[in-house]
């Protein structure tokens, strides 16, 4: 009966001790898309100096338009939303900032409001600064208005 | 002259003429130095006091300031930059000249009064008086021409072409204009209040010098 015993348990250990080390080495194998090993610790992003000035066309038709300035450390809260201040008419002609697109006021009925809508408040959610980070993984992007294939 | 009082009248009276009636005691040059020796001494204390109040770690010793204020403040421009310069409490919110330093100070004693009543003792009550706490600052600044921005950001000393091409023309603009920093440089170093923009609206409007772009 003893030695039954000692008999599964040394099983159980090899089992056990073989099932770690085949995870191990399968843990070291995976590859992300990241540089790092998917166990580490994320690497901080680079940090890309945002390029002000001249605001960069558009990609395709859709695309949100690029921030041409920073906007880290702009205010957007239920208190207030400081991309307003210069881009919400009328303080879009006072400050000769483009003007959010009149789509924006558009709520989810289809109705037309006085102010922004709330599904559009967040501003940074789609429109980011722009600046000249590399991509991330290799890929064969390419502009809508330089892609003969569609025009 | 009271005569039913002879104790209290004893003193009173006994301290008044003395400090009415010419010393035979001491010499006149031996008062004139110990009491500039004594006006050397207290006027270094008043200073040294009035210096200590004048620090980010007194200002944080308030629990009002350290937790809504000051956490707002950190790892703004004027917390931490690349050079390491830094502009505390005291360099915005406290004139420099001394006439007006003072002024404020003895207002200040107000603020002390609603620390005892605890008005803003609570995130909540300072939420709720954030808008009149932020419209005297701006009132303030735009009373002074920004005097407490201009001890370190001074129109004449800008070099505008190091600047950016947006922020070189609104600054040129601004100061052909007459524009104060205030007008413009609202909510840098705190969070706005709920309202700001119409409250800004309407400060440009009651104080004179309000322009129209």
């Amino acid at each position: 009966m003893k030695t039954k015993i000692k008999a599964i348990a040394l099983a159980l250990a090899l089992a056990l001790g073989m099932g770690v080390t085949a995870l191990g080495v399968v843990a070291g194998e995976v590859k992300s898309l990241r540089p790092n090993a998917a166990a580490e610790a994320d690497a901080p992003p680079a940090i890309y100096k945002v390029m002000e000035g001249t605001k960069h066309e558009r990609a395709y038709r859709q695309q949100p338009p690029l921030v041409p300035h920073t906007t880290d450390k702009y205010e957007i809260d239920l208190k207030v939303n400081q991309c307003l201040r210069c881009h919400e008419w009328p303080y879009s002609d006072q400050e000769k900032a483009p003007k959010i697109s009149d789509l924006h006021y558009i709520d989810r009925n289809g109705v037309r409001q006085d102010v922004v809508n709330g599904n559009r408040y967040f501003c940074k959610q789609c429109h980011v600064p722009q600046n000249d980070a590399k991509s991330l993984v290799d890929n064969k992007f390419q502009a809508a208005t330089t892609n003969t294939n569609i025009r | 002259m009271s005569t039913e009082n002879p104790a209290k009248q004893g003193v009173l009276s006994g301290w008044w003429s003395a400090l009415r009636s010419p010393s035979s005691r001491w010499s006149l040059g031996m008062l004139l130095v110990v009491g500039f020796v004594g006006g050397v001494i207290f006027w270094g204390g008043f200073n040294t006091v009035l210096e200590l109040t004048n620090t980010e770690a007194f200002c944080l010793s308030c629990h009002e300031m350290e937790q809504n204020v000051y956490r707002e403040y950190r790892g703004t421009i004027h917390d931490s930059n690349r050079s390491g310069v830094r502009a505390t409490c005291p360099d915005c919110h406290v004139p420099r000249p001394w006439i007006y330093k003072i002024q404020r100070k003895i207002q200040a004693s107000n603020e002390v009064w609603h620390k005892i009543l605890g008005t803003i003792d609570t995130r909540e009550k300072f939420e709720a008086k954030r808008i009149e706490l932020a419209k005297h600052e701006w009132a303030r600044m735009k009373s002074t021409d920004s005097r407490e921005c201009r001890n370190c950001h001074n129109f004449g000393a800008f070099d505008l072409t190091r600047q950016q091409a947006r922020a070189r023309n609104r600054h040129s603009e601004a100061e052909q204009q007459g524009k104060t920093c205030i007008d413009c440089h609202k909510g840098i170093a705190h969070q706005l209040p709920a309202g700001a923009f119409k409250a800004e609206r309407e400060l440009n409007d009651s104080v004179g010098g309000a322009v129209k772009p």
